[in-house]
């Protein structure tokens, strides 16, 4: 602590006296972030405004190797921005400056503390459209969505933030700035340093702009909404949708836990006897778009789907849409403590995984409800529980164990846009291999030698 | 504060740990938004609450202040997806705050004592203050003070309430309501209607409005004279006891069993009046009575829509252009958004303009705006940037304080707006039709 309370007179110089905080009430609000059940106070949190404040604090911390915690809103869900004991929580909510719409190139570029809506409105003033919408895009920030590489509701059409990161400016621990990619849409000067930085978690710098990239807006959109009996039918109707050669911009599902309380939610008139349920969109050329409407729906009924409803104006799109959107909500209500996973498998495995965690609920007396995201595989087992009740929390433990097991056994991953964090931190090296880990470990270990940037996050 | 009683730690466990702290409050939040520190967001507040709840935290003067910081006008209730009762924590958090008494001040004290203790729990000082205040202005004294720069010589505090004190209007609502209105044609319910404080001195005239549509409607409407303050004002400042009080004598005044509904015009008022069952919950002598009340209680809007209003005729007054301003809690505390814009859009040549950010805090909240003048000047001068660009010249609003509010941020920014009650608008949309019948009522 001493060590900080040294730092504290520096870093107060270095980006201003109000811009530290210290005080108990103004630090228990940044103990957590988005993850249940976690909770660690930080020695203090200190906002930038600047880059150069970035750099400034940071080669501070490095030469008294304090730790850093580099946090966008907290939204996260895997712990990443959780404090470290001591450290320092550099926050990036106060860089939330748009800086460029460059219409010719069709690029974005933002502070990393841009709130991702702002960066969805700014594409949608001038008719351009930026496709990552993660669930939390009201209020987390595009440095988060990078440093996690979210994904998102249109994962199988338009893919995740990745695919929208053409650039980026990032300060290392040691304080220095570099900019990594630029607006060139070809590019193989040397490695792809920034995708080394997508999705790295805060372990390896601290990203201070995003050049993204925008494409056309949509110019039409169908919204569909499917019920089955079974599951395997809604499976099914999927395989056949993408086999027939369509690509809809969302596929999302429910289970039937979820319908049941969605429908308790809303009362919107779901069948709460039915095992799945599909909400599917298309979008594009106005044509197309109905040509692939008609033929999805076609295939939906001969996959035998208990009934199929094609909106006829987005106010019915919305409400049929509504369904999905409040799918979250609705189970969150539900139990005092709310776990969201995000086990992801290959897409033609999505059916034995539904009804492996299905099978995994009632073995262990939970209620789990399952939504997700149909087209990219990526599904949402959520645990509603009670942190206060200490066995069930074992037994979520253990089921949350044999989920992510199931889901490596089928080709699948641990995590499909969450990330690793702390929560997900022991389950890594029988998702990746010793060989993968080490590597891991020793470019983190050249950029971040002090071992100073989110220690003990992701790995050891 | 003695740990045998305490607000926090006799709330509910389960309503501070349904907050799962996802954030998706925080941009909904007016103070969040203006300062970007996650202590003065939801989140953040329900955090320090749990701290208190848990131990690890004390009651001190910075969380009494940022209780005070918070608006109260549960835009994060509206936001919120997994369902947590901010209002609840807030209330016992300003409860709490004023128990363990981390916030006296000799200042602080006295103002609490006169507003919340004396003047608003016996509405006959209230009244006799507005006579006073009424006679200032009659007198042309306010204009001549005003003008000649002497209330230059106030500390800047008091020439902010100067300048914010309504003008009284030359009747009270007893003046103009008669203890019972009878039903225009036939009879279809019998209804209570509450005046409300500040309202009832203030906007006596919205108070007559609202007889007479409901009136209009079918209603017979009691409106006894002397009502006493529903207790919203105590119950959002900490003052849980003389809430409860308070709850008592309105009951006591408006036997529920006696009316098939109980009519507020006042969306803050209303937004507490629906919970006394709560807040009489354990008291046996009431309890029964307290949930009939909650049943009946409605705002004046959703009752009006729910029994449907009686057509308007087209008339040809001139076309008005209207937009509507959203009280916090009408919107985020009762839920009642659709029923005001249906009320608007049943007058005829009325056109709705939507106005942007319309559920987004005036900065009014309550007395908001006379303990925490600049944030709340901030939420006016957003409020009334948004009204000047709907081009409206007519802004409606269903709640006295935010009512209050837009008077003067028309006044003081220049916006020419006339701001009134939906409930007037219609009122007066009925007169002309029956003027052109040439009857009177
Ligand atoms: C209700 C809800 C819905 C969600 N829905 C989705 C979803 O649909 N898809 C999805 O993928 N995720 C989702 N998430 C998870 C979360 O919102 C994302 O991971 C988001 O990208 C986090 O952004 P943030 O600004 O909150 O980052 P934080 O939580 O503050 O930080 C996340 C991680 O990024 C690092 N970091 C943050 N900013 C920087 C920076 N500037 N430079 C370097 N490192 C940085 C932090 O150190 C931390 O490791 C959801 C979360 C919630 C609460
Ligand atoms: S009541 Fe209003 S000011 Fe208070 S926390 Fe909620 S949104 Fe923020
Ligand atoms: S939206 Fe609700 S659950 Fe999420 S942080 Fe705010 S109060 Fe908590």
């Amino acid at each position: 602590m001493s060590s900080l309370e040294n730092l504290l007179g520096k870093l107060r110089q270095a980006v201003g006296t109000d811009q530290v905080l210290t005080a108990l009430e103004d630090l228990i609000p940044y103990s957590f972030d988005g993850t249940a059940a976690l909770r660690q106070m930080p020695g203090c949190v200190v906002f930038a405004q600047t880059t150069d404040q970035v750099a400034a604090v940071l080669k501070l911390a490095n030469e008294t190797k304090t730790p850093v915690v580099t946090r966008g809103t907290g939204t996260g869900l895997s712990g990443g921005s959780l404090p470290i004991p001591d450290s320092i929580v550099l926050c990036t909510a106060k860089m939330d400056r748009v800086l460029e719409v460059d219409q010719k190139n069709l690029t974005l570029l933002a502070e990393a503390g841009t709130t991702t809506q702002a960066v969805a409105d700014a594409a949608g003033a001038v008719n351009l459209f930026y496709p990552p919408d993660p669930g939390s895009m009201k209020i987390s920030t595009i440095g988060g969505n990078v440093a996690e590489n979210s994904g998102g509701l249109r994962g199988l059409k338009y893919g995740v933030t990745r695919n929208y990161v053409m650039g980026m400016e990032a300060v290392l621990p040691q304080g220095e700035v570099m900019w990594l990619g630029n607006k060139c849409v070809k590019d193989v000067a040397g490695f792809s340093l920034k995708d080394l930085f997508v999705g790295s978690e805060g372990t390896l710098g601290v990203i201070t702009r995003v050049l993204l990239k925008l494409i056309p807006k949509p110019a039409a959109k169908r919204t569909m909404l499917a019920t089955y009996n079974r599951m395997d039918q809604a499976a099914e109707t999927i395989s056949a949708i993408i086999a027939a050669q369509i690509i809809p911009c969302t596929l999302e599902f429910l289970d039937r836990t979820t319908i049941g309380c969605v429908e308790d939610y809303v009362h919107i008139g779901l069948p709460l006897d039915c095992e799945a349920l599909l909400l599917m969109e298309t979008d594009g050329h106005p044509a197309v778009v109905a040509e692939e409407a008609e033929r999805m729906v076609k295939i939906c009924r001969e996959h035998g789907c208990r009934e199929v409803r094609i909106a006829k104006d987005e106010d019915e799109a919305n409400q049929l849409a509504s369904a999905r959107r409040t799918a979250f909500s609705a189970l969150a209500r539900v139990g005092p403590t709310t776990i969201l996973e995000d086990a992801t498998v290959p897409r033609s495995e999505l059916a034995p995984m539904i009804r492996f965690i299905q099978s995994v609920a009632v073995n262990y007396k939970l209620r789990i409800g399952t939504f997700g995201h149909m087209g990219d595989g990526n599904l949402h087992p959520t645990f509603l529980t009670d942190e206060r009740n200490h066995a069930e929390m074992e037994r979520v433990e253990k089921a949350m164990k044999e989920i992510f097991s199931e889901a490596l056994r089928l080709g699948g991953t641990i995590t499909g846009e969450h990330g690793v964090g702390v929560a997900k931190k022991r389950f890594l090296p029988q998702a990746l291999g010793e060989t993968s880990i080490r590597v891991m470990r020793e470019l983190r270990r050249a950029l971040d030698p002090n071992g100073i940037l989110n220690p003990g996050k992701m790995f050891d | 504060m003695s740990a045998s009683h305490s607000f926090l730690k006799d709330l509910d466990y389960s309503v501070v740990q349904q907050c799962m702290h996802c954030g998706l409050c925080l941009p909904t939040c007016p103070t969040y938004t203006a300062t970007h520190l996650e202590r003065n967001s939801p989140r953040g507040r329900i955090s320090l609450v749990r701290a208190i709840a848990d131990g690890r935290l004390d009651v001190a003067r910075p969380f009494g202040e940022e209780m005070y910081f918070c608006l109260g006008c549960l835009a994060c209730m509206s936001a919120c997806p997994a369902g947590v009762n901010y209002a609840d924590i807030f209330e016992h958090a300003r409860a709490e705050a004023e128990a363990s008494g981390v916030l006296k001040s000799p200042k602080r004290n006295f103002i609490r004592w006169l507003t919340v203790k004396w003047l608003f729990m016996d509405l006959r000082r209230l009244r006799l203050l507005a006579r006073m205040i009424r006679l200032y202005q009659w007198l042309g004294l306010q204009t001549l003070l005003r003008s000649s720069g002497v209330l230059r010589l106030l500390p800047e505090r008091l020439r902010g309430l100067e300048a914010m004190t309504p003008t009284i209007p030359p009747k009270f609502s007893a003046e103009l309501i008669a203890p019972v209105t009878p039903a225009i044609g036939p009879k279809r319910y019998r209804v209570a209607m509450l005046v409300g404080c500040a309202q009832d001195i203030i906007f006596s005239e919205i108070n007559r409005d609202t007889v007479e549509v409901l009136a209009r409607n079918g209603c017979e409407v009691v409106t006894p004279p002397n009502q006493c303050c529903c207790g919203s004002l105590h119950a959002h400042n900490g003052e849980w006891a003389l809430a409860q009080k308070l709850a008592r004598q309105t009951i006591d005044q408006f036997p529920p069993s006696e009316f098939d509904a109980i009519i507020s015009n006042a969306g803050g008022c209303g937004s507490h009046l629906k919970h006394y069952a709560k807040l009489l919950a354990d008291d046996p002598a009431y309890i029964e009575r307290a949930h009939q009340w909650d049943a009946k209680l409605k705002d004046v809007h959703e009752w009006l829509i729910q029994i449907g209003i009686r057509p308007v005729p087209a008339d040809h007054a001139p076309p008005q252009v209207v937009t509507y301003h959203e009280s916090c809690h009408l919107s985020h505390g009762q839920k009642i958004t659709a029923q005001p814009r249906q009320l608007l859009q049943a007058i005829p040549n009325l056109t709705l303009v939507e106005l942007p950010e319309s559920n987004w805090c005036c900065g009014s909240a309550g007395i908001y705006n006379i303990t925490q003048p600049e944030m709340a000047n901030k939420l006016l001068e957003r409020k009334m940037r948004n009204i000047k660009s709907t081009g409206a010249v007519i802004v409606a609003n269903g709640n006295s304080g935010c009512l209050l509010q837009l008077i003067n941020g028309a006044r003081l920014h220049n916006v020419p707006v006339r701001v009134t009650h939906p409930v007037t608008l219609l009122a007066e949309a009925y007169r002309r039709a029956d003027q052109k019948k040439g009857s009177v009522l």
